[in-house]
């Protein structure tokens, strides 16, 4: 492990901090959610909304990880 | 063994091999100087771009297993059973700004395991040797899971006996210890661009021979109103939600915590790698989330499971399916996609697990001077003992036994959450209070999932993972996941531990890290440091 003290402290201390984070919380929170979900109509193509709807949660999940990835990155 | 399969083992033999002999020239990809040290046979040479890492870490999640066993679930009990669906949606947003702090320090640092980390952090070999132990023992019944999935694969083709299960380990064994993560990286592709291909013509043509989705589910239906169980069925009941929804949950924070999870992110070059990868592995979950809509299939195509010493093996239900619909060149194409998708994870668990032992049981209590070299060399021969150890696991015990010991990997595992990835966030915890968190939660943890029996499977004990919340006391028929309630045990007790600590004045281990670690990045000058100060 390298030690601490012979390292001098960088010149701007840089941070994961966001407000844009905060948009991770949808994804997590709302496939967990099984109420919004458990039941079987309107079926699509044959699929209850149990099956589609879970499914949809994957893009939205993909958006929100993608939103945050861009409006959080460091440029330069 | 019949000739009735004969093309179908002629296509799973050939791809195979064809693998096989990726996997030994997997080490020569990338041309490393040397593959003596770690960093170059445990983590690829630590930079993986975002195509490969997405391939490694997908096929690292995503197992032969996962195959066979989401759908086998879901033939069995239903919608239950699509709790992997939100459990791989929930996690990447779930360990998106933490995975690239763990990366971060520990590209500082040259940490190669979560228990490198721990040690580090809090300054405690005891908790390092906790988190590895635990690491260790949550891996190895994963692995042994493996080899139920080929061994499915090979029971629908008739073939039946240990022996062609022993074969590819020891094959897969030979390239692991010659390539190191190089190999698995490499199958990888070949892996995905088979279960991609086999479950797109799968999704398009199956339905349309069984009479359409709306079809697949309405017999599905009609199934389970015929079986006694409440909770089955193609939606969930009242008692089952709150279980979904935590095991989801449960689920999910347990599989960054897997230390072949680990080793993926660890190996990829930079912050942005994790961060693009968060984002596009749900891809992933689409797939899986088909998979798993099989085991509705095979019931609507009316399939029986492969009976073994007469208990019916519902791991065999897509492989019969997959023969029962596809022409035998094509069942021998998604044969070989299931033993594939088997050596990829088995290859990085075992080099993730070799890791542990040399750097946190090695290294820390056996030769505390140890080169880059003999670092190198032991975990080369522990991956091969960790291996032979999974293939004992099949041989010797019961599989249905793997089967619970990988339920009980799940809920341990679950245990190092406070030390790995709150200690990435906070270091408020005593280590102390970390190790009693970790010790109670165990002991709950193991304590429930033996009080719960499986009446279907004739079991007293280790019969799920839904723990009835009526035990507890309360007026309800809900059951809820172990690993969260044993988590919850784990953290009451660090965080009360803490203040204890605290309050006794207990000696508190020092911390290595900075906070500028954990933001530290690919060009940085710490970074490079790393590089080259080699063994530390």
């Amino acid at each position: 492990m390298t030690s601490n003290s012979d390292r001098p402290p960088p010149k701007t201390p840089r941070s994961d901090r966001s407000p844009w984070n905060w948009l991770l919380i949808v994804p997590v929170v709302i496939p967990l959610l099984t109420f919004l979900f458990n039941r079987d109509t309107p079926r699509v193509a044959g699929f209850p909304a149990f099956y589609w709807m879970q499914f949809l949660f994957i893009p939205l999940g993909v958006a929100c990880t993608v939103i945050v990835y861009r409006m959080t990155r460091k440029r330069g | 063994m019949s000739t009735e399969h004969l093309t179908e083992m002629i296509i799973f033999a050939l791809l195979f091999l064809l693998v096989s002999g990726m996997g030994f020239v997997a080490a020569r990809w990338r041309r490393p100087e040397t593959m003596d040290s770690l960093d170059e046979w445990g983590l690829g040479g630590r930079n993986f771009g975002s195509w490969i890492t997405w391939f490694l870490i997908g096929g690292d999640l995503y197992t032969a297993y996962t195959f066979v066993a989401v759908p086998a679930l879901v033939f069995g009990a239903g919608a239950a059973g699509f709790y992997a669906v939100p459990y791989t949606i929930v996690v990447y947003p779930l360990v998106f700004l933490v995975l690239i702090r763990l990366w971060s320090v520990s590209h500082v640092h040259g940490f190669v395991t979560p228990a490198d980390f721990v040690r580090a952090r809090f300054g405690s070999p005891t908790l390092a040797l906790a988190v590895a132990v635990t690491g260790i023992v949550a891996t190895m019944p994963y692995i042994a899971l493996q080899l139920v999935g080929i061994e499915a694969v090979l029971k629908a083709m008739g073939v039946h006996g240990h022996l062609p299960i022993i074969i590819a380990f020891g094959i897969l064994a030979a390239y692991t210890y010659q390539s190191g993560l190089r190999a698995p990286a490499l199958i990888a592709f070949v892996k995905d661009v088979l279960i991609y291909l086999v479950i797109i013509v799968a999704v398009l043509y199956i339905p349309s021979k069984l009479g359409g989705w709306g079809n697949i589910f309405d017999s599905a239906q009609a199934k389970f109103e015929k079986t006694p169980a409440p909770s089955d069925g193609v939606l969930l009941d009242g008692t089952n939600q709150l279980n979904y929804a935590m095991l989801a949950l449960g689920s999910a924070l347990a599989l960054f915590l897997y230390p072949h999870s680990i080793t993926g992110v660890l190996a990829s070059k930079n912050r942005d790698v994790i961060k693009r990868n968060m984002s596009a592995l749900p891809a992933y979950s689409f797939v899986l989330g088909l998979i798993a809509l099989l085991g509705f299939m095979a019931i609507a195509a009316g399939v029986t499971p492969v009976t073994t010493d007469g208990k019916p093996d519902t791991n065999t239900v897509v492989p019969l399916l997959f023969d029962q619909m596809f022409p035998s060149w094509f069942t021998g194409v998604a044969y070989a996609a299931v033993g594939i998708g088997a050596l990829v994870p088995a290859a990085i668990m075992s080099i993730a697990a070799a890791n542990l032992f040399t750097r946190n049981i090695y290294k820390e209590y056996i030769r505390r001077d140890a080169t880059e070299k003999q670092e190198a060399t032991v975990s080369k021969l522990v991956s091969l003992v960790v291996k032979v150890g999974a293939v004992a696991c099949i041989l010797l015990l019961d599989p249905e036994f793997s089967i619970d010991l990988q339920l009980i990997g799940g809920v341990i595992i679950l245990q190092t959450l406070p030390a790995v990835a709150l200690g990435l966030v906070t270091r408020w915890f005593h280590r102390g209070a970390l190790v009693a968190g970790w010790a109670a939660g165990l002991l709950t943890g193991l304590w429930m999932l033996y009080q719960i029996p499986n009446p279907a499977k004739g079991k007293e004990h280790f019969g799920g993972s839904a723990y009835k919340l009526s035990e507890l006391g309360l007026d309800t028929k809900m059951t809820v996941y172990v690993g969260v309630l044993a988590l919850t045990v784990n953290l009451v007790v660090a965080v009360a531990g803490t203040f204890v600590c605290r309050a006794a004045k207990l000696a508190d281990g020092p911390d290595a890290t900075r906070p500028d670690d954990y933001t530290a990045d690919e060009g940085d000058p710490k970074v490079k440091e790393m590089e080259l100060s080699g063994s530390t």
